[in-house]
């Protein structure tokens, strides 16, 4: 169990109950467990969705799509089963909150999905675990468990007259199914390869169904909208980006860890106050502010505020909360190759474009990092980037395509100093950590 | 559905709403590139060749799987298109081994045709390809892996298109590779779907790989020589030091009834005619062991003998077994010979299904019987007994393809669980050999009940299939050769309304036998034996008297009064059950490839070619008419045509008589044929079409197909459809009254996917797949 960290401006909404004991059901229900769903069920569907929909929560998995909206778009009336899914399939580089809730809240997930059932009125709820959270796997089913052992789920649950069944399923390993399409193929069993769209999940979903799919965190934060009211949520965090969100900080920082803040906290003092700035006073570099598929922000950008619609207009993207912070000692070149590494690594291979761009883009960045690198390469990396973005199946190739066009366009002139055959400057410099 | 407008480079087009945007360009002439977007199977939107540009979205759309919506603007051909096209072609080429110097699909590839018109020439890559190894998966394919450019058309044929599943796709990312189903081979139907579908090199055929370049190829478009569906087949020629050799069979450009389908049997069993067994020249019988004689001799002996023996003992005394696999204008000449030359009833052939009965009870009324194309199309489609995925590969993929494509309803009563009930929408499994109460049943006899009841099948499941035919507008109708006699009028006037029926026989020309009178009780058309035939008036007196059936011609020759005995292309002995010495004291010809034990216990032997070796037309099970167009050719044989054609001249007959050559308006169209050859090819397809070229020898079977044209009434159909290399539907209803012969005789021939008659006995691919070890034996497949 990783050791928990604090600071004063944390805002504790799906962390409160971190590090009390509440996977066990009991001290679940005494910390208010239990109560939204509760209430939630005296609520009519449409006043789940308006309530949720006026919290301004948008969803945690990185895309920042309005909860409330993607409930809304799920027919009232449908001939197939309706499914909620959580998407627990936490992967991007960088990241690290949803595991955090597995391990610490496992029972406020299972509410967030029976409050999402119960709004868009579905019967049938899964969560999907990532393959490599096993150990979380063990947590959720014995927290399903209890639930069920309780009456909390099943036939009538909480003498509702409402019957809702949820399954936990785990992963095979591999980031793509993070996509949701793509999970939902997964779960039904097949290769993990996402679906074309239209038709969206919301019509035509698991097993062909009406779904609503949300990130982990998405759900774990509906709870407290129920309890707390969405004017209170909303007004946690800035216009249109309501609440707080679990901030991952990761790389060259001293007290690098998972952060509950409010929504738009300035990332500069997300950096020097609640990480404790970087080790041995060295100077920032760089951060990847939000997971490893969002392009990087030098040291000179970083005066900007952590909320969806400020980090677009800063050039980059709020993603999955995954914060990396790299200081004067890293060297871009071999950052590029380890980003690169991992997407060749994990794509689907479906589209050409993403397959064998990424392979190349990985060999290419291989070569030159080794000092074999040609000038032409600099323009070449950059070359299959674009013609990556925008053009693959699904959006793991512009994950890999907005990176690497950032470090060249950044840091091309690291780039240049590895040619001619030139030892890379940083070879002795600490690899960067991500956590 | 309503049509839509949209704008297309600048040009409008209106198409109906639910089409794709790429086949929208298509139908107004603007190719969009794709290479995983195939025309009926699953949408990928893999390749990403065919983006686009649609006014009002920020990426670029792929056209495969975007719906056209009215007032949509959309860019084929800017500059940002174009790129994103070269760039998936470098990407492809990155990692694609560039050995097309030796690729069997070098020439005909389509990653090339790509590369060439999107560019890409230059590789901006460094580092080493990918490789991994080539593989055998079975001894008709194999993978080449690095060529594969994971489009997942191989995948999707063998299990959208085929309902097999044999393929799949392993790993994932880079190392993403196409795998067969049992590791490291395959087990499926071998039907080769997967090779012709791949754009690339990757899937090779173990019968034409590394042979020949595609251009030094002749591509000739005939139909198959096996089972009765009738597939239209390019093969694929070129020169050898025998003749010409064939050396590849598809159908890749789309062209006949079956579309791109083609099974083992059209695809690879072409190669029984390059077996070493071969007859390549006549034998004649001298001091009891046949010995090699020239054609001279051979014609002379036999046009001798028969004659003599004719004089002597009358026509009756002479017996005559034609072929299924022979050509309409063959089977015909045959029964002219027989009946005009020789003087005698006693012709018969090996009957795999009852058209006479299907003739007799649609008598009058056309539209009744339905083409290969109709199965494709019908709303529902009701099957009785057989196994189309063993016996009818093609009747089996257009009923697949309806149901998958146009969702109609499928309906199967069989005595076995067999493959297409996966595919159907009520199923009864009936107790074996109850096939003819099942039609008693649906015609509305429900005391036949009692024959049908057995596992599933209950009286109540069995009661509401037929309520459910009985509500189906349409119907197509098959039924296998169970169905015979008075049955097959009850099934056709059973209460379904607007149904069509096809008799499923078994062989390529069974059909063309049955309609060209090989029959001792019927003539051409299924016209009874009268003395006012037209047949009579047009070839003079006949003999009335019904003939001799080959059971009888066996018995009457052992009791001695069946003198002489012409078999054309037919194995009586293995497939009657003939005792061989029944024949001792009658002089015997037999004509075929192969030394069959009919031919064994001939007097004369003459070499024969196949229906690859020579032209004419076939009729299949449904009665679609196609040309058979010569395509290979082996030195020492003759075509059957020209072997009757040369005995009836030995025997002294007025050849002109039987073939009616010469004649025709000869219209010589000078230089210019030959030198604009595309011109002149359809100016003489016109000539021909009208009757207008001259019919310059005995042995040119278009003069013998202008009088079943004219004396055959279902045979009346456009000739220039027919020569444009269409098929044409013959209605059996509007043929002779049919009926008279013994369903009795109506044998099965018992073949399966990998078994072909005596055609599959030489064939080197049927033997040599695995799945090959559960075929009949020899004995039981014996003839035609």
């Amino acid at each position: 169990m990783a050791s928990l960290v604090s600071h004063p401006d944390e805002i504790r909404v799906v962390t409160k109950r971190f590090g009390q004991g509440a996977t066990d059901l009991d001290r679940y229900l005494a910390l208010d467990g239990y109560q939204a769903i509760q209430k939630a069920l005296a609520m009519t569907p449409d006043d789940i969705i308006t309530l949720v929909k006026n919290s301004g929560l948008r969803g945690r998995g990185g895309a920042g799509f309005n909860t409330g909206m993607k409930w809304s778009f799920v027919p009232k009336q449908s001939a197939k089963p309706k499914y909620v899914l959580c998407n627990g399939d936490e992967s991007e580089p960088g990241t690290c909150k949803d595991r955090l809730i597995f391990e610490h809240d496992p029972h406020s997930v299972i509410e967030g999905v029976m409050i999402a059932a119960l709004a868009v009125g579905s019967h049938t709820g899964y969560i999907y675990i990532r393959g490599e959270y096993r150990y979380l796997s063990v947590i959720m089913q014995r927290a399903l468990k209890d639930a069920y052992a309780r009456g909390f789920l099943g036939k009538n649950i909480f003498g509702s007259g409402y019957d809702l069944d949820i399954y936990w399923h785990g992963g095979a390993g591999a980031y793509e199914v993070g996509e949701e399409s793509a999970l939902m193929e997964s779960l039904e069993g097949k290769r993990g390869i996402p679906r074309i769209r239209p038709p969206f999940p919301a019509v035509v979903g698991l097993w062909g169904g009406p779904t609503v799919i949300n990130n982990a965190e998405t759900l774990a934060s509906v709870p407290p909208i129920i309890l707390g009211g969405p004017d209170w949520y909303a007004n946690l965090g800035t216009p249109k980006n309501g609440g707080t969100r679990m901030f991952c900080l990761s790389g060259h920082l001293n007290r690098p860890g998972v952060y509950e803040l409010p929504m738009g906290y300035n990332l500069k003092k997300m950096i020097y106050e609640v990480g404790g700035g970087i080790p041995g006073g060295r100077a920032l570099k760089a951060v990847v502010p939000g997971g490893s598929s969002t392009p990087i922000l030098l040291a000179d950008e970083i005066d900007v505020a952590m909320d969806f619609d400020s980090l677009a207009k800063a050039g980059s993207m709020l993603g999955s909360g995954g914060v990396v912070v790299l200081d004067d000692t890293t060297c871009m070149v071999k950052f590029a190759l380890r980003t690169i590494k991992f997407y060749q690594h994990e794509s689907c291979g479906w589209c050409i474009p993403c397959r064998e761009g990424t392979d190349w883009l990985k060999k290419t960045l291989t070569r030159f990092h080794a000092g074999a690198g040609m000038k032409k390469d600099i323009d070449n990396i950059y070359y299959l980037a674009e013609n990556m973005l925008g053009k693959t199946f699904c959006p793991l190739g512009d994950a890999a395509a907005m990176p690497t066009m950032a470090f060249v366009k950044k840091f091309r002139k690291e780039f240049e100093d590895h040619l001619d055959g030139k030892p890379c400057p940083f070879e002795k410099a600490a690899e960067p950590v991500m956590v | 559905m309503a049509d839509l407008t949209l704008t297309v480079d600048g040009k409008k087009l209106t198409a109906p709403a639910g089409t794709l945007l790429i086949e929208a360009c298509k139908s107004v002439g603007i190719e969009v590139p794709s290479f995983c977007y195939y025309p009926n199977l699953s949408l990928q939107g893999a390749c990403r060749m065919c983006l686009v540009k649609i006014e009002k979205m920020p990426k670029l759309q792929t056209a495969c799987t975007t719906v056209i919506s009215e007032g949509m603007v959309v860019a084929t051909d800017s500059d940002e298109v174009r790129q994103a096209r070269k760039s998936m072609v470098e990407l492809l080429l990155g990692n694609h081994p560039l050995d097309c110097p030796v690729c069997d699909a070098g020439g005909e590839c389509e990653l090339q045709d790509m590369a060439f018109s999107y560019g890409a020439a230059e590789s901006k890559f460094m580092e080493a390809k990918n490789h991994k190894d080539e593989q055998q998966w079975s001894p008709v394919v194999y993978f080449d892996r690095p060529r594969c450019i994971l489009c997942y058309r191989c995948v999707r044929v063998c299990g959208e298109g085929m309902d097999v599943w044999a393929l799949g796709v392993q790993n994932r990312g880079v190392s993403s590779v196409i795998a067969p189903n049992k590791q490291d081979h395959l087990e499926c139907e071998e039907c080769g779907m997967c090779i012709d579908i791949c754009p690339v090199g990757a899937l090779t055929s173990g019968a034409y790989r590394y042979k020949t370049r595609p251009w030094e190829m002749n591509h000739i478009g005939t139909t198959c020589t096996h089972c009765a569906d009738g597939c239209k087949t390019t093969l694929g020629v070129r020169r050898s030091d025998t003749g010409m050799e064939i050396v590849r069979g598809d159908n890749r450009d789309k062209s006949g009834i079956n579309n791109d389908f083609l099974c083992i049997k059209g695809r690879y069993a072409f190669d029984f005619a390059h077996s070493t067994e071969r007859l390549t020249q006549p034998l004649i019988r001298k001091d009891g062991k046949l010995s090699p004689a020239t054609w001279e001799e051979a014609f002379a002996l036999a046009g001798k003998n028969f004659a003599e023996i004719r004089t002597a003992h009358g026509g009756e005394a002479i017996g005559v077994v034609g072929s299924s696999r022979t050509t309409n204008e063959e089977n015909y000449l045959l029964s002219k010979f027989a009946r005009m030359v020789l003087g005698t009833n006693n012709v018969d052939h090996h009957r795999t299904a009852d058209f006479p009965a299907l003739a007799a009870a649609l008598r009058g009324k056309s539209g009744q019987t339905a083409s290969m194309r109709d199965v494709l199309s019908a709303p529902a489609i009701l099957l009785i007994g057989n196994n189309p995925t063993e016996q009818h590969p093609l009747l089996a993929w257009q009923i697949r393809s309806n149901v998958r494509l146009r969702r109609a309803k499928l309906y199967v009563v069989n005595s076995q669980p067999i493959k297409l009930r996966r595919q159907a929408a009520g199923f009864a499994q009936i107790p074996a050999g109850a096939e003819a109460h099942a039609v008693a049943f649906l015609a509305g006899d429900d005391a036949a009940l009692d024959h049908l009841v057995h596992q599933s099948a209950t009286r109540e499941s069995l009661l509401a299939l037929r309520d459910k035919l009985r509500a189906e507008t349409g119907l197509v109708v098959a039924f296998s050769s169970e169905i015979r006699g008075a049955d097959v009028a009850r099934l056709v006037h059973s209460k379904f309304a607007g149904a069509k029926f096809i008799a499923l026989a078994d062989y390529a020309n069974s059909r063309g036998a049955a309609d060209m009178g090989l029959y001792p009780d019927l003539l051409p058309g299924y016209e009874p034996l009268t003395t006012d035939s037209r047949f009579a008036q047009e070839w003079g007196t006949l003999p009335t008297v019904p003939g001799l059936t080959v059971p009888a011609m066996a018995a009457a020759a052992k009791a001695g009064t069946l003198k002489a005995l012409y078999v054309v292309g037919a194995n009586p002995v293995a497939r009657f059950g003939l005792d061989p010495f029944a024949f001792s004291g009658s002089f015997v010809v037999v004509q075929d490839m192969f030394l069959t034990e009919t031919a064994l216990m001939a007097d004369i032997v003459l070499p024969a070619a196949n229906a690859y070796e020579k032209s004419g037309t076939f009729t299949n099970t449904c009665g679609d008419l196609q040309l058979v167009k010569k395509a290979g050719e082996v030195a020492g044989v003759k075509s059957d045509f020209e072997m009757i054609v040369r005995i009836a001249d030995a025997m002294g007959f007025e050849v002109r008589k039987l073939v009616p050559f010469g004649g025709g308006t000869h219209a010589d169209m000078g230089q210019s044929r030959g030198a604009q050859s595309g011109e002149a090819d359809r100016h003489s397809v016109w000539l021909e079409a009208h009757g207008l070229e001259p019919r310059m020898s005995p042995f040119d079977p278009v003069a013998i197909f202008d009088e079943i044209q004219r004396l055959v009434p279902s045979y009346h159909v456009s000739r220039l459809d027919l020569l444009a290399g269409n098929d044409q539907h013959t209605d059996i209803g509007e043929a002779g009254p049919g009926a008279a012969h013994d369903p009795n005789l109506i044998i099965p021939a018992n073949d399966d996917l990998f078994s072909s008659g005596t055609l599959g006995r030489y064939s080197h691919t049927l033997n040599s797949v695995m799945e090959n070890k559960n075929a009949p034996a020899p004995s039981e497949v014996g003839a035609d």
